[in-house]
């Protein structure tokens, strides 16, 4: 049980410091990691969603900087390229007033065969703080955990999970409909091979809502219905009594490969269309992590309409990379 | 260890007194034609900002926008606070440029509370003034700031100040000691 502070002390109980906080504090993030949804408590999520909500507000000031993470130094550690995930997080760094070094693989001492262990530990020797790292093989922020006494923020590791991804779309779900638990949440496109599509159903999971994955038979697995997940391969039946569904998007090179459909076979199976939506309920959510692939898991007409949340789930990105980043920040200060 | 000598320098009536002689004060010294407001900074100033409203109004002052700053993200000690409560919005829902605004903060002692919160309301514009009031002052400066409406003074050094408010605490009182 985590003991909870109660600020409505007794008289005969010692005079609590000047400052005491109200209200304080009912969870302590003491993480200083985020590797993935999985491990996260419903009180966790809860705790970041608090916190993102209380930086929105910053995005709207003219000055969009506090200095709250001045003199902290953040690395972008990517060895997959992803320019939207790799601006977001620099530019949440750079509203908490922290420095940005940029590392990308393809330019660097990795093509001479330095190993990643080495890679870190040379950084870190520079005096920097977080490292914000995308990998293809899953584990490899785990592992760098183990390398570095830094905070480490997971973007992306093989299929294994993105968790800030998944916070950002449970948090635009929760802003639009104010709550998670009972929600049917449906997940449509290519699970198997999909870490946002895991870091979604982790934390969905966790807080209450019912999750259905949908796809080609090839590319979803039946094991997630041991986690607690549904399996669908028929996205008409799946959206019945939807309340959200997030269209991930289709990787190119999977196109062209044995497990899936022709891209017509998978735009008439699985694409959301306008005419798709009739007989959904009229609030359905629809969600992207982007960047999208107009014609083929949306319509451009479904993607730029009322129920779609795209554009949001990209604002609301800075707002949940700035709780990650400034709460492992204060987590790791007095260690 | 030693019994605290622990007593009570506010209690509900003087509190409510502390605070209409802050508010008489606030008006007496109001510039012509600037507009006013009061600004709480987290958690318990935000509290006494609102019934400093409350009072202002009642004293005939024409319209005060109210606000809160919460000044975590601009504390100077993030490295030695560790894990904290939850940060919450800053929520000053009009302009501050050209206002005359009323900083309210419980208890005045290091100034590293008012330090930040000075930081952060400078980001938000431009005021034609900020003065401080708090319901407490101790010693303990730890910067150049001072209070321009104080409700009680505490003089002696080191002795620790307890303010606890109805809607947080239950009750309404100050102790000392």
């Amino acid at each position: 049980m985590k003991t909870t502070r109660n600020t409505k002390t007794t008289k005969s109980s010692p005079l609590p410091a000047a400052h005491t906080d109200l209200g304080k504090p009912e969870v302590v993030w003491t993480r200083r990691h985020l590797l993935g949804l999985e491990e996260l408590s419903g009180e966790e999520l809860e705790h970041i969603f608090r916190t993102a909500e209380s930086f929105q507000e910053i995005s709207t000031r003219s000055i969009k900087k506090v200095p709250a993470l001045r003199g902290r130094v953040v690395v972008n550690l990517f060895f997959e390229d992803s320019t939207r995930t790799r601006m977001s997080f620099t530019l949440a760094a750079q509203r908490l007033s922290a420095d940005v070094l940029d590392f990308s693989a393809g330019k660097s001492s990795v093509t001479k065969g330095e190993t990643l262990r080495d890679t870190v530990r040379n950084i870190e020797a520079m005096g920097v703080d977080t490292f914000i790292i995308r990998h293809s093989a899953a584990g490899a922020p785990h592992y760098i955990t183990r390398c570095t006494d830094c905070n480490v923020i997971n973007a992306g590791d093989g299929q294994h999970e993105h968790p800030t991804q998944g916070l950002i779309d449970i948090f635009t779900i929760r802003e639009r409909k104010g709550r998670i638990a009972g929600l049917k949440v449906v997940i449509v496109g290519d699970i198997a091979h999909s870490r946002v599509a895991r870091s979604n159903f982790w934390g969905l999971k966790r807080l209450g809502a019912e999750v259905t994955l949908v796809g080609p038979t090839t590319l979803v697995p039946r094991a997630f219905e041991k986690m607690g997940a549904k399996t669908s391969y028929d996205l008409d039946a799946a959206l019945k009594d939807a309340d959200v569904v997030n269209m991930l998007r289709i990787q190119h090179e999977r196109i062209s490969s044995q497990v899936f459909p022709s891209r017509e076979e998978y735009v008439r199976l699985f694409g959301l269309t306008q005419e798709r939506l009739r007989g959904t309920k009229p609030d359905l959510l629809i969600m992207h992590p982007g960047p999208i692939n107009r014609g083929v898991e949306l319509s451009s007409e479904v993607a730029d309409g009322p129920n779609s949340s795209i554009l949001r789930q990209v604002s609301n990105g800075l707002a949940i990379r700035m709780a990650v980043l400034f709460l492992l920040n204060q987590a790791s200060g007095k260690n | 260890m030693a019994e605290s000598q622990e007593k009570i320098l506010l209690d509900e009536q003087a509190m409510a007194g502390c605070l209409e002689k802050l508010g008489r004060e606030i008006l007496t010294n109001l510039p012509e034609g600037v507009p006013l407001a009061v600004v709480g900074i987290r958690s318990r100033g935000e509290v006494l900002a609102q019934r400093l409203v409350d009072i202002l109004h009642h004293l005939g002052a024409e319209r005060i926008d109210a606000g809160t700053l919460d000044i975590t993200l601009y504390r100077d000690d993030l490295a030695e606070r560790g894990p904290q409560a939850v940060l919450r919005k800053t929520d000053i829902p009009f302009d501050i440029d050209g206002r005359f605004i009323i900083l309210m903060d419980d208890v005045l002692h290091t100034g590293r509370s008012v330090r930040a919160a000075l930081d952060a309301l400078v980001d938000l514009g431009r005021p034609r003034a900020i003065r401080l009031a708090v319901l407490v002052e101790r010693p303990g400066r730890e910067l150049p700031i001072q209070a321009d409406y104080v409700g009680v003074r505490v003089v002696q050094e080191d002795l620790p100040v307890a303010v606890r408010l109805t809607e947080s605490d239950g009750i309404d009182e100050v102790r000392v000691g």
